[in-house]
């Protein structure tokens, strides 16, 4: 069986954000940037297939600028056997990326598709659930188990209310939640390794694939900001303020 | 111009985040109705054609929709989806399921959980876990969204507007249900709790959350926690508030032994008042916090709970 999972380069998660001086966007000239947190648990996922002996190989795709080879090179090192580099300097939305994935799910036609459920910068939570419509397959998102067997894919969700299992006829595509698993580091020896690995570069625009902007951003602001509040003493005090400052209870 | 709200509701209870997203509805300027898909909804509709100004409910009564199925309710919002402009759904875990599909399929963007409505193209979204706010503007002639409910209030209650029987069934066949884990708990639901009380990594353990709930019984509160809580295994996933959890805003929010990283601020910095109790003076949760208290929480919680 073989696994592709889209991965994505992103501000580094411990990072802050901060919003340009003229309101066009998130300054991030000189910002760490990272793998998106998800997206390591969607490669981790799919290695331990492959060590479980389901997977029978892990391709690594990615649509950004040249920078996100880096990423790549990362889950190559992680252990995928193979990355796909779909350039483009283009911010593009979800719809574009999951239009751009579904084209390499159709050269690639791989049984399962593991994607992060959320990129932390866009915070959009829709690609995995949009290829899976484009590519007419079931979907089992926020995923915090996944067991393949026998031609299905169980997956268990964190929902609202608890967690809800689904069974999924392969293939078919999966979004990973926190508690899927726990990734591993790459080693020395491994990072070296992912150096001769293939990666592919494909530029976005040869894949047919209709990239004009559906959402204009017209500006992006800080949030309002919350004032300074003050160090209580000790529980009375607290208690006594809340009623009688912050009439709360 | 009219707008399709999908209804999130498990079966037997409508989720308050229903008639918070109606509210945001409304405010694009059109006709709103609402889809409920589900099984055995009979009362529920009528509390959906009781919410004020909805102008039409319409009912996909069948066990194929029982377990909100992304697939089937996808293509069951697709059909309907000639009459309207605007497609709207709480971003919820079901409506965050579900809607990317219909959006997809329709091809259309999706413009994901709005705290606000500018008008009927454009909207404000967090994003960078709220550390950024993007005003937006779609450019596709049909609209799909989902709504931050927790930034919009509820609705009041008008005499129930027309309910209409849909027939279609989709079965796509491509996922089934097979279980599922409810949390159970006597508690307010964490989005729509006037007060919440969560616990971290601080609490040590599991048990020591029934610090926690003397103090709950006392106000009413809902109880949530931190990431590294639910990692722990000290509570079940649907309490994590977060950047990649549940968005709240209640009146009083009490973080106790959670250090504030950005992602926990994500989802708790838009309540009302804020109290963080911490041992550590420094810890980031204090810069959020309207009342800060630097005691250990082992302490302090036996006393707020007798002090309430
Ligand atoms: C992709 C991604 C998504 C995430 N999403 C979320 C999310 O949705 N929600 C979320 O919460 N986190 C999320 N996180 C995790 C987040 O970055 C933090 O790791 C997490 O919030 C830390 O939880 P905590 O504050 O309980 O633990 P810690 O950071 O370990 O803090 C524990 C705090 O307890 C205090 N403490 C310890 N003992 C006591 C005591 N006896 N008395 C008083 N105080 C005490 C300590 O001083 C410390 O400040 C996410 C992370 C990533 C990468
Ligand atoms: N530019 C991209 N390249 C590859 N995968 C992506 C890209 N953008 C999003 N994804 C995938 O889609 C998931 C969800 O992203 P989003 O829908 O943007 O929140 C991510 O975790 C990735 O797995």
């Amino acid at each position: 069986m073989k696994v592709l999972v889209p991965i994505k380069r992103v501000i580094d998660y411990n990072v802050k954000a901060r919003v340009k001086a003229d309101n066009s966007d998130v300054d991030l000239t000189n910002v760490k940037m990272a793998m998106n947190p998800f997206c390591e648990i969607a490669i981790e996922e799919a290695i331990r297939l492959k060590e479980a002996g389901i997977a029978t190989e892990v391709v690594a795709v990615t649509i950004g600028a040249k920078a996100s080879q880096e990423q790549l090179r990362t889950a190559l090192a992680l252990g995928a056997d193979k990355a796909i580099h779909i350039e483009t300097d283009e911010k593009l939305e979800s719809l574009h990326v999951a239009k751009l994935l579904a084209k390499i799910v159709e050269q690639e036609a791989p049984e399962l598709v593991i994607l992060g459920k959320q990129s932390i910068d866009s915070d959009n939570n829709q690609t995995g659930q949009m290829l899976a419509a484009l590519t007419g397959r079931g979907q089992g998102t926020f995923a915090s188990n996944v067991d393949v067997a026998n031609g299905t894919v169980n997956v268990t969700r964190e929902v609202d209310g608890g967690l809800q299992t689904v069974a999924l006829k392969l293939p078919a595509v999966v979004t990973t939640d926190l508690r899927l698993n726990e990734p591993r580091y790459a080693s020395l020896p491994n990072i070296m390794k992912a150096k001769r690995k293939p990666l592919d570069v494909i530029a976005a625009d040869s894949l047919g694939v209709d990239l004009t902007p559906r959402i204009s951003v017209v500006e992006v602001h800080e949030p309002a900001k919350r004032s300074g509040g003050i160090i209580v003493d000790d529980v009375a005090q607290l208690v006594d303020l809340l009623k009688t400052q912050a009439k709360v209870i | 111009m009219k707008t399709l709200v999908i209804a999130d509701h498990d079966n037997g209870v409508l989720k308050p985040e229903t008639s918070k997203t109606i509210n945001a509805a409304l405010k694009l300027g059109f006709a709103v109705d609402v889809l409920i898909a589900g099984e055995n909804l009979a009362p529920m509709s009528e509390e959906v054609a009781s919410i004020a100004g909805v102008n039409g409910v319409l009912v996909a009564d069948n066990s194929e929709y029982a377990h909100q199925l992304a697939e089937n309710i996808a293509d069951l919002v697709l059909s309907l989806a000639p009459e309207y402009s605007h497609l709207v759904a709480s971003a919820t875990t079901t409506g965050k399921n579900f809607m990317p599909r219909v959006a997809a399929l329709l091809d259309v963007a999706q413009i994901s959980e709005i705290i606000d409505v500018v008008d009927g193209d454009t909207f404000k979204r967090p994003i960078y876990a709220g550390n950024a706010i993007a005003t937006v503007k779609s450019l596709d002639s049909k609209k799909v969204i989902t709504v931050r409910a927790s930034s919009f209030d509820l609705q009041g209650e008008q005499t129930a507007a027309d309910i209409t029987a849909i027939d279609a069934v989709f079965s796509s066949q491509l996922s089934s249900f097979v279980s599922v884990e409810q949390t159970e708990s006597e508690r307010p639901e964490l989005t729509a709790a006037q007060v919440v009380i969560s616990g971290g990594r601080g609490m040590q353990n599991g048990e020591n959350f029934s610090l926690l709930h003397g103090i709950a019984d006392k106000l009413g509160a809902a109880i949530g926690a931190s990431r590294a809580a639910v990692d722990a295994g000290f509570v079940p996933n649907d309490m994590q508030v977060g950047q990649t959890g549940k968005i709240v805003a209640p009146n009083l929010y009490i973080a106790v032994g959670i250090s504030g990283a950005i992602q926990h601020l994500a989802g708790m910095k838009d309540s009302k008042v804020i109290v963080a109790i911490n041992k550590d003076p420094d810890a980031p949760i204090f810069q959020v916090a309207d009342y800060g208290l630097v005691a250990d929480l082992f302490d302090v919680l036996p006393e707020l709970e007798s002090a309430l």
